[in-house]
C-alpha cells in the first residue's frame, strides 16, 4: 500500500532521514522503532508531506505523490495522528472529529464512521460536548485516533501513540491499535515504546541516526538477542 | 438633569441598543480576521468607506437601484479583503506583528487617497431616507432599525456558519493550530482566504448600513474605524462573544451617557471607561481562553 523508496527528508539545513526505503502492505502492522532522535517522527512527517521531502520517492498504492503538497496527501487515504496529539483544545470532540471528517468524500459518511469512533471509544460519546483541551491525556489520545478514523483513511500513521501517558493508558492505548489491526486498518506506528509495540504489530523497522539498521516479523525481534539488549534493556 | 425612569432614558436605552447591533457589525468582521489570522486589518473602516462610496456611485451616478447597489457592495468589498490578503497581508504573515499593524494602516492611507482622486473630498449623500417610528413620545431612525435587524440576522447567520459547517469549523480550528491543518485535508491558504473575504463581505454589509444614515468622504472611516478598534479590544480581541457584548456596552455609554449629559460626553464617558477598563482588565471583557 505505502511504499518509500531511499527517502531523504529534514529541516532547514538539517537532514534527519537518509535513504530510508520501507514498505506497508494492505492490512499490515507495521512499526518503525529507534531511540529518541532517530528520525522517526521525521519519516512520518515526510510521509504526509508536512515537511518537504529531499530525495527519494513516496508511492501510495503504486502512485507517486511526493509531489503533493500535505493537504491532498489525505485525500490519498493517509491519516496522521500526529506527535503530541495535537487536538484543537478549544473545540469540543465533536468538533475535533468533524474536522477529522472535513474533506467532502469523508462529509457524506460523517454520521456512520462518528458511530464507529464512539463504538471504538464509549469515552468520547460520553464527552462529545467538552473542549478538548480539558481531556485527560489518553481521552486526548483517543481523540486524535478518532479524529484521524473520520477522514476514512486505508492508512492510518500513529507518532508515538504512548509518549506521556501512564503506564496503564500506554497499555489500553496499545489495546486499540491491536484491534485496529484486527478490523483490517493498515497501520504504520512509530514508537520509543519497543517492547509493547512490537507484541501489538506484524513487522518493524529499526531505524537509527536516520537509517534502517534491521528489519523482520515482530515476534523475531523481540526475540533477537542486540534487539533485546540495545532496546529492551535485557 | 432630567428625572430618572422617564421615559426620554427608555428612549435612549433603546437607541443605544439600535446602535449596539451596529456596533456588534462593525467589530465582527475586524474581531474575525484577527481571531483566525492574527492581523489586526486597522483599515478596515477604509474598507466600509470604499463599500459606501460604490454603493453611493452605482446608485446615484450610474443610476442603479438600490438592492442591487448594497449587493455590489457586498461581493466588491469582500473580494477586495481577498485581495488584501492575497497581496498585502499574505507576504508578511511571518512579520513582527507592529510591520503587519503598519502594513495596513498604508493600505487604510491608499484607500483614503484613491477615493479622493476618484471621488473628491466633498460628502456624498444618497439621498435616500426611510420613515422613522413613533412609539408613544418616543421616536426612532428608520435606519437605524433597519440597521439594527440586518446586523442581528448577519451577526446570526456568521455565528451559525461558524458553528454548523465545516468550513466553519476549520476556521474556528486553524487559529488554534495552523501547522497541524494539512492532515485534516484541509489547504490553509484557501481558509485564510476565505476568511478574509467573508470579512470583507460583512464590511461591504455594514458599509449599506452606514451609507443610509451617514454622507461618505475619504475621511469617514476615522470617525467608526478607532471605535470599532476599542469594541474589539474592550471584548478581548479576536474574541467574538466578547466582542459583541462590548458593542452593547460601548453603545450604550454613549447613548445613556449623551443623554444624562450632552451627546457628545456620551463618547467622552464611552472612551474614558475604555482607559479604566484596559487598566483593569488589560486582556478586554472576555479574555480569549487559553486551554493549554
Amino acid at each position: 500500500m505505502l511504499t518509500i523508496n531511499n527517502l531523504s527528508a529534514g529541516y532547514d539545513g538539517f537532514q534527519a532521514c537518509f535513504g530510508v526505503s520501507l514498505e506497508v502492505k494492505a492490512g499490515e502492522s507495521v512499526a518503525v522503532i529507534g531511540p529518541n532522535g532517530a528520525g522517526k517522527t521525521t519519516l512520518l512527517r515526510a510521509i504526509s508531506k508536512l515537511i518537504p521531502t529531499q530525495g527519494g520517492e513516496l508511492l501510495m498504492e503504486g502512485r507517486r505523490y511526493d509531489h503533493l503538497p500535505a493537504h491532498e496527501v489525505t485525500a490519498l487515504g493517509i491519516a496522521q495522528v500526529p506527535e503530541g496529539r495535537r487536538l484543537f483544545p478549544r473545540l469540543t470532540v465533536e468538533d475535533n472529529l468533524r474536522m477529522g471528517a472535513f474533506l467532502p468524500s469523508a462529509r457524506a459518511r460523517f454520521a456512520e464512521r462518528l458511530e464507529r469512533v464512539y463504538a471504538l471509544f464509549p469515552r468520547m460519546k460520553e464527552r462529545r460536548a467538552q473542549m478538548a483541551g480539558t481531556l485527560s491525556g489518553g481521552e486526548q489520545q483517543m481523540c486524535a485516533i478518532g479524529r484521524a478514523l473520520m477522514s476514512g483513511p486505508k492508512l492510518l500513521l500513529l507518532d508515538e501513540p504512548s509518549a506521556g501517558l501512564a503506564p496503564l493508558v500506554v497499555q489500553s492505548i496499545f489495546e486499540v491499535v491491536k484491534k485496529m489491526s484486527a478490523e483490517g486498518y493498515t497501520v504504520l506506528i512509530v514508537e520509543q515504546n519497543v517492547q509493547q509495540v512490537l507484541r501489538v504489530v506484524d513487522r518493524a523497522y529499526l531505524l537509527e541516526t536516520g537509517r534502517i539498521h534491521a528489519s523482520g516479523r515482530a515476534a523475531e525481534l523481540l526475540a533477537d538477542e542486540a534487539v533485546r539488549r540495545a532496546y529492551l534493556g535485557m | 438633569m432630567p428625572q430618572v425612569f422617564d421615559i426620554f432614558l427608555l428612549e435612549a436605552v433603546l437607541n443605544g441598543l439600535l446602535l449596539g447591533g451596529l456596533f456588534a457589525l462593525l467589530s465582527l468582521g475586524l474581531n474575525l480576521i484577527f481571531g483566525v489570522i492574527d492581523v489586526v486589518w486597522i483599515c478596515y473602516a477604509e474598507l466600509i468607506m470604499v463599500g459606501m462610496y460604490t454603493i453611493w456611485w452605482l446608485h446615484t451616478q450610474q443610476g442603479l437601484p438600490l438592492p442591487l447597489a448594497f449587493a455590489a457592495s457586498i461581493a466588491f468589498v469582500g473580494a477586495l479583503g481577498a485581495a488584501l490578503h492575497q497581496f498585502v497581508i499574505r507576504p508578511v504573515l511571518a512579520a513582527e506583528p507592529i510591520n503587519q499593524l503598519l502594513v495596513t494602516g498604508g493600505v487604510l492611507f491608499l484607500l483614503q487617497a484613491l477615493v479622493t482622486v476618484a471621488f473628491g473630498v466633498e460628502f456624498r449623500n444618497l439621498g435616500v431616507r426611510l420613515p422613522g417610528v413613533n412609539a408613544g413620545e418616543m421616536s426612532f431612525s428608520g435606519s437605524r432599525i433597519v440597521a439594527f435587524a440586518v446586523a442581528m440576522v448577519a451577526i446570526a447567520a456568521t455565528y451559525f456558519f461558524l458553528n454548523r459547517t465545516y468550513m466553519g469549523t476549520a476556521i474556528r480550528a486553524i487559529s488554534q493550530d495552523r501547522a497541524i491543518m494539512p492532515l485534516m485535508g484541509v489547504n490553509a491558504s484557501r481558509v485564510y482566504l476565505l476568511t478574509s473575504a467573508i470579512g470583507g463581505a460583512l464590511a461591504g454589509l455594514a458599509a449599506c448600513l452606514l451609507v443610509l444614515q451617514y454622507d461618505v468622504h475619504p475621511a469617514i472611516g476615522l470617525s467608526f474605524g478607532p471605535l470599532t478598534f476599542l469594541i474589539c479590544v474592550l471584548g478581548g480581541l479576536g474574541n467574538l462573544i466578547g466582542g459583541f457584548l462590548a458593542a452593547f456596552v460601548f453603545a450604550q455609554l454613549i447613548s445613556v451617557g449623551g443623554f444624562f449629559f450632552q451627546l457628545e460626553w456620551g463618547y467622552v464617558i464611552a472612551f474614558a471607561f475604555f482607559i479604566a477598563t484596559m487598566f483593569w482588565r488589560p486582556e478586554g471583557l472576555l479574555s480569549r481562553r487559553k486551554a493549554r
